[in-house]
């Protein structure tokens, strides 16, 4: 520090600020507008910066950073196509409530709007992509400002911020103010305490449900590791049983005698029936995206429902609700789980047993079962395989989009919330495997895996690079059918299986493509060798790029074909060729 | 410690700004049809300027054009840089600088003015003396009861700003104004 206290050049404040507000890692690329902050980057060790190979792949890897510890993302991109290739994770960290911070160099102020070299209007760019956003004029303002980004990413519904910073502002002097010295905003304030008499009135209804469900969503591992406890706590307390959206998954163990499986549109026969036919759903955290309620009109037609969030805007957006309760999902569940403790002697556990009864039937419809094959690797056993062997360690699993991911979604279990990071309300693909960089560094010991589809992996694999120079041994498993499977599937659905531009007719050959990175290339195509492959990937300390041939035509089903209610499911025996190019009426050909 | 680095150390030129900030009204003629406000306000925001009045209706409703008047705060060199990026806009018509017209017609500036609602509570003296002073500013009274009065002011901002300034020892409950309309002097149309 130079001069009187306090007093430093903008990029100082930058650092200075990130340090204070707990950041050890950040995900960057340089460039003209952000040299200053690089400057003071190069002169300090306590935040070590992970050199990425593209913006996208930054984003996403404060993302995965985020999604596994709880904490805020940091990603630091230079001016004009540094902050536009960060569009994606922001849209996507804001559709999945990730806590993001996106710090960006901007030309200087005088340049503004002149078409400098590298300029673009990053605030206006990034406005409908991001929580909030700022541009820095005053470098006296900096340090309240990001502080402030600090607070806004994660508080209320997390999500991500961008501070804009020309170039002259990182130059210029001015105070640093510390976050303690920071007035907290009036203007936005998230309710964490839900309505007690709400809750009341919830547990109530929850205590004469002969035909109840739990569907709970992301914003239970949003709300952090106590949620997932009290939830736990709640299925206990009243032998509800529980299902969760793509985003949730975790959060109750996929072990647990209360479990369901996944719902929605890829979701499991007993879950979707069983949100069809309750008659008392308690929503907590999720937010009746359309993966999840298929037709709105059938969704659930018979039941009362009750909706715990901590966004105003996701109560009754889709869905109308009987009991809303806005507030923090840990701080409700903790008054919820109380409340029915109080009340526990007058609750009669006996009236559920026709209901898991109704459940065990659908439960014996087998919604996942797929034919084996001594000879193909089918998918969904390449899946199982993986979970089995990696079950008992201490693994994260990333995804990318597509067929792979609703598999990894069935087929793997997670006992724990925080371990799977994968991209639900965007659909990114390329998401993954720098998803899966980001939590390999923050979590260096532990096994990561980003299950792939052989399209999505080739959008951001440019990260292999990356992933070698930090000796961040990632494995990346791809389920290689050399189709877009879920287009492919898509098309013979909707387009009568013509399949438009879906199949890849020139693959890369990734053993060599891994080894050309510097990383481990491994081939299997027999299911007979599949578990010593997979066995050697998780031994070797490298990044791997494990390239597991497939079924070409594999689909996944279950599924709700669009435009049809929760009881009208595809199972996979009943999904012939001709069932499944009659599935959807012409109203469903209109939606996605 | 990076004193060093200061001007030199840039990819790019960075030269102090010299000119002084001034207040400008433009005048800005576009398609009424969704976002196009979005587009003209865009322009400011991307440079950090902050628009200090804004108003907007449709002012020629078979060519469905609306009239924006806007107040902001910047060098005149780039106000003129965003009336120039204003007029590249595909749904705009015509930008005028009233500020920079008035100013050509030797007038000191354009005509502006506004309309505001303005809330007062009180009984007694201060009720008598907000009455008194509302007929001096020519407000007229559009609702009242024995305890609150709300008048209707028009006229240029300082007018407005010292009839508000007043009320406010008299029981100011709420003020709403509309933004400014403006227009140059003499018989040319914008």
């Amino acid at each position: 520090m130079s001069g009187t206290e306090n007093q430093m050049t903008g990029a100082e404040i930058v650092l200075q600020a990130l340090k204070d507000n707990g950041v050890k890692h950040i995900f960057g690329y340089p460039g003209g507008a952000v040299l200053p902050i690089y400057d003071e980057i190069f002169q300090q060790e306590e935040i070590e910066h992970i050199l990425v190979r593209h913006e996208q792949g930054a984003g996403h890897m404060a993302e995965g950073y985020a999604r596994s510890t709880g904490k805020v993302g940091v990603m630091l991109v230079t001016s004009g196509p540094g902050a536009t290739n960060a569009v994606t994770p922001l849209q996507d960290a804001l559709m999945d409530s990730i806590p993001l911070v996106c710090i960006s160099g901007q030309v200087p102020t005088p340049l503004i709007g002149s078409d400098a070299f590298q300029e673009c209007d990053t605030v206006g760019i990034t406005r409908p992509c991001t929580k909030h956003n700022w541009l820095v004029k005053d470098v006296n303002d900096l340090a309240r400002i990001i502080h402030e980004a600090f607070r806004i990413a994660q508080s209320g519904r997390p999500g991500p911020v961008v501070v804009d910073i020309p170039k002259d502002v990182q130059f210029a002097t001015g105070t640093y103010t510390p976050p303690s010295a920071v007035p907290s905003q009036k203007s936005y304030q998230p309710k964490m305490q839900g309505d007690l008499k709400k809750i009341e009135e919830a547990v109530e209804l929850m205590k004469t449900a002969r035909r109840p469900i739990i569907y709970s969503g992301g914003g239970v591992i949003n709300s952090g590791p106590q949620a997932s406890h009290f939830l736990r706590e709640l299925v206990e307390l009243t032998g509800f049983p529980i299902t969760s959206t793509l985003m949730g998954l975790g959060a109750y163990p996929a072990s647990g005698k209360n479990w369901l499986g996944m719902l929605g549109m890829h979701g499991t026969y007993e879950a979707n029936m069983a949100m069809h036919d309750c008659d008392v759903m308690v929503c907590i955290g999720a937010r009746f995206d359309d993966r999840i309620t298929g037709r709105l009109n059938a969704f659930s037609p018979n039941s009362k429902k009750i909706h715990i969030d901590i966004d105003p805007s996701s109560i009754n957006k889709n869905v109308r609700v009987d009991i809303p309760i806005l507030g923090d999902v840990a701080t409700v569940l903790e008054d919820m789980d109380r409340l029915w403790r109080a009340a526990a002697k007058t609750v009669d556990k006996a009236r559920l047993e026709d209901w898991w009864s109704n459940i065990a039937k659908w439960r014996a419809r087998n919604s996942l079962a797929y034919t084996p094959s001594d000879d193909v690797i089918m998918p969904q056993y390449a899946i199982q395989r993986l979970y089995e062997l990696t079950k008992d360690r201490d693994t994260y699993i990333t995804t990318e989009v597509g067929q792979h991911q609703m598999w990894a979604a069935q087929f793997f279990g997670f006992e724990q919330p925080n371990r799977w990071m994968t991209s639900g309300g965007l659909g990114t693909m390329g998401y993954g495997f720098p998803a899966a960089v980001g939590v390999q560094v923050a979590h260096p010991e532990s096994l990561v895996i980003d299950i792939a589809g052989d399209a999505s992996i080739q959008m951001c694999i440019q990260e292999m690079s990356c992933a070698v120079q930090y000796g961040l041994p990632v494995k990346i498993f791809i389920l290689n059918n050399q189709y877009m499977g879920m287009v492919r599937q898509w098309q013979q659905l909707l387009h009568g299986n013509r399949l438009s531009h879906s199949y890849t007719e020139a693959m890369p050959d990734f053993v060599k493509l891994a080894e050309a990175y510097g990383g481990v290339g491994i081939r299997c195509e027999k299911p007979g060798e599949l578990d010593e492959a997979i066995r050697q990937m998780i031994d070797t300390p490298q990044p791997v790029i494990f390239d597991c041939r497939v079924a070409n035509l594999a689909n996944c089903f279950p599924m709700i074909p669009s435009g049809k209610a929760h009881n009208e499911m595809l199972l996979p025996d009943e999904a012939t060729d001709e069932a499944v190019a009659n599935a959807i009426d012409a109203k469903g050909r209109q939606l996605v | 410690m990076s004193a060093h680095l200061q001007p030199t150390g840039s990819a790019y030129f960075i030269a102090k700004e010299t000119e002084l900030a001034e207040t400008h009204t433009l005048s800005v003629l576009v398609d009424n049809e969704p976002g196009v406000l979005a587009r003209v306000i865009g322009l400011f925001s991307g440079r950090g300027y902050n628009i200090e009045s804004l108003t907007v209706s449709e002012t020629e409703h078979e060519a469905h054009l609306s009239r924006i008047t806007i107040v902001t705060r910047g060098t005149p060199h780039v106000l003129e840089q965003i009336k120039n990026q204003l007029e590249r806009l595909v749904p705009v018509h015509r930008v005028v600088d009233l500020t920079v017209r008035a100013a050509s017609l030797g007038h000191d500036r354009p005509i502006e003015r506004e309309l505001a609602l303005v809330k007062v509570h009180g009984s007694g003296e201060h009720r008598v003396e907000a009455l008194r002073l509302a007929d001096a500013f020519r407000a007229s009274v559009i609702d009242a009861n024995i305890e609150h009065f709300v008048f209707e002011i028009t006229g240029k901002p300082s007018k407005i700003e010292q009839f508000i300034a007043i009320m406010k020892p008299l029981g100011l409950i709420e003020v709403c104004r509309t933004g400014i309309a403006a227009m140059n002097r003499g018989p040319q149309g914008m």
